[in-house]
């Protein structure tokens, strides 16, 4: 499967009371209800199921999107559904202000762009823009704007490249 | 320059001389797995892990607490996945009566001070505690640590956070994490290493420390780092020299001061831990249920103290006490020191070893507009069913379901054995 370090797609902005929404934890992601699921195709159905004001959002996703939200995406716990859950549904990347440390290394380890834009306003874009997401620079933009978050790190890239933690391990 | 103590941690771990930033390869002496992702940790080692999945059994264990007994078809399959798995490779599993795995691995001495653990669950820094990196990760870090021993790991930036003074009576550790709760919320921390340091740390036990250590995660934090004391040093039965601690002329990012002179008990209102206010504040809410118990609060040490404020007292009509011990160990010396009937004579519900009411019910869940006062880390929206939970200590947990509304322990006093 081919890479891409460019990646276009519809914005979904995640926001409360008009601001980014920020601190959304992994209960909120996937249910710790759904914890015994190993089948990561199985996940998608519960991707923001309880996340007021998304819980729909499995069902009106559609492959290639990118999700853009505020500070500290993806606190709490360990679980690496709430990773899978966005690949199940096709999700290209996460854009957020800053992530959760745990979530960071899930994501990164699975092969999943997350990218922080620690300088993001909180309506940089209207929701389903077309955007285009650069992993190599970091930089995010749709129309005329443009904005600059912190490119991919070196291993982050590396693994991504390689398609996944375990991927990359056996080009050591 | 000196080093903080993560870096010495990680330069002692295969990580040479590293600096805050520089992505290193440490070597893990426990490797572990929950029963929670614990059997996509399997699923990725049968796909990935060729026919050697395991670098070094005597370091790499299962420990089961997320849901024990089963009381879901889906976590008994995944359980006996593991099961079957460990008994091909000869692997130790903890089994569903052991307890919480964080404390296991202290219990058993596995994590002592300076040496490094991972393990599916996100409360693992809790080895903070005694002076150790731990780190909870998802189930592809776990099955690559499994398979080869090792982990990436960014080196984080060290902040010091010194805590001033001495708190009231009545005041707990878990008081004082509500306090750095307040202080820091869960932004000014994240990606941190922190180190705690004050005078009251110097006569805190190990359970205070277990304490104060689990709500790094909340905060943000990597880790809270507290250097062992006397205690924690006689735990293990080891002397300074043994421990890792910081060089006095180490770097730190930020150096914070925490005035927690005279401090009185706190407690976190819905819907994060970082909503704190002073328990007085909040006395007009009726509670429904306490919960008492998780890898916050479920140390013998806790328990003692639950049950002694318990004893010869009675919930209030109405009110539920659920109690959870953290782990067999705990659980059989509360048992042989009669402290369970106290507890059990007061209307409490008194349950087997676990992680309790953190995960999937495992104590009974929330309905909606249930109040439910419990002294585990986590208040988020729908965590533990639909109800409104408050995180306090020990005294306030008991003092509440004596009282039948959210009360200080000092009120608790009032009430007559």
């Amino acid at each position: 499967m081919k890479r891409e370090m460019i990646l276009k797609g519809r914005l979904w902005i995640l926001s409360e009371n008009g601001k980014l929404f920020s601190d959304i934890d992994t209960d909120m992601i996937y249910h710790n209800a759904h914890l015994a699921v190993t089948d990561i195709d199985k996940m998608g159905q519960y991707a923001f199921g309880n996340l007021e004001g998304y819980r729909d959002f499995s069902q009106k996703a559609r492959r290639g999107d990118l999700i853009l939200a505020g500070d500290n995406f993806g606190s709490g716990s360990s679980r690496q559904h709430a990773v899978d859950c966005f690949k199940a549904l096709g999700v290209q990347a996460v854009i957020a202000r800053s992530f959760g440390a745990i979530y960071k290394r899930n994501a990164i380890n699975s092969g999943f762009p997350i990218i922080e834009f620690p300088d993001l306003p909180d309506e940089p874009f209207n929701q389903f823009d077309q955007t285009e997401l650069n992993l190599e620079n970091g930089t995010l933009s749709a129309w005329d704007n443009r904005y600059q978050g912190n490119p991919m790190s070196e291993v982050a890239r590396d693994i991504y490249l390689a398609g996944g933690l375990f991927q990359y391990a056996s080009t050591m | 320059m000196g080093r903080t103590l993560i870096e010495k941690i990680m330069s002692s771990h295969g990580g040479g001389e590293c600096d805050p930033g520089d992505v290193v390869w440490i070597d893990i002496d426990n490797r572990t797995a929950r029963d929670f992702a614990g059997a996509s940790v399997v699923g990725n080692l049968e796909k990935y892990g060729g026919d050697s999945p395991i670098s070094d059994r005597s370091k790499t264990f299962f420990t089961f607490d997320c849901n024990v007994p089963a009381n879901t078809i889906p976590y008994a399959n995944n359980q006996q996945r593991i099961r079957v798995f460990a008994r091909k490779h000869d692997l130790k599993v903890y089994d569903v009566d052991a307890g919480i795995g964080s404390h296991v691995v202290i219990e058993e001495k596995f994590a002592r001070p300076g040496t490094t653990t991972v393990g599916t669950d996100s409360h693992l820094n809790i080895m903070g505690s005694v002076g150790a990196f731990g780190q909870g990760m998802g189930d592809v870090d776990i099955a690559y640590a499994f398979k080869t021993g090792k982990v990436w790991f960014e080196v984080p930036e060290s902040v010091r956070v010194t805590l001033e003074g001495l708190p009231a009576d009545g005041t707990e550790a878990k008081d004082i994490a509500l306090a750095m709760l307040r202080r820091f919320n869960s932004h000014e921390l994240l990606g941190k290493s922190v180190e705690i340091y004050g005078p009251w740390l110097k006569s805190a036990s190990l359970e205070d420390c277990v304490t104060l250590s689990s709500l790094a995660t909340e905060m943000g934090a990597i880790i809270a780092l507290i250097p062992p004391n006397e205690s924690v040093l006689e735990f293990f039965g080891i002397t300074r020299n043994e421990a890792v601690y910081a060089d006095s002329d180490a770097a730190y990012l930020e150096d914070y001061t925490l005035d927690i002179e005279g401090l009185k008990p706190l407690i976190a209102a819905p819907p994060s831990p970082t909503n704190v206010f002073a328990v007085t504040e909040k006395t007009d809410v009726k509670v429904d249920g306490v919960f008492i118990g998780s890898c916050t609060n479920g140390t013998y040490k806790d328990l003692k103290y639950a049950a002694e404020l318990l004893r010869g007292r009675t919930v209030a009509p109405g009110v539920m006490l659920k109690v959870v011990p953290a782990t067999r160990a705990t659980w059989a010396r509360l048992l042989g020191e009669g402290l369970l009937k106290d507890i059990f004579d007061a209307g409490g519900i008194v349950s087997n070893a676990g992680c309790g009411g953190c995960a999937s019910g495992q104590i009974g869940m929330t309905g909606e507009g249930e109040v439910q006062i419990s002294t585990s880390n986590r208040n988020f929206k729908g965590k533990q069913g639909k109800g409104n939970t408050y995180l306090a200590g020990i005294g306030t947990a008991v003092a509440s379901a004596v009282l039948g509304r959210i009360a200080s322990v000092h009120e608790l006093k009032e009430v007559l054995q």
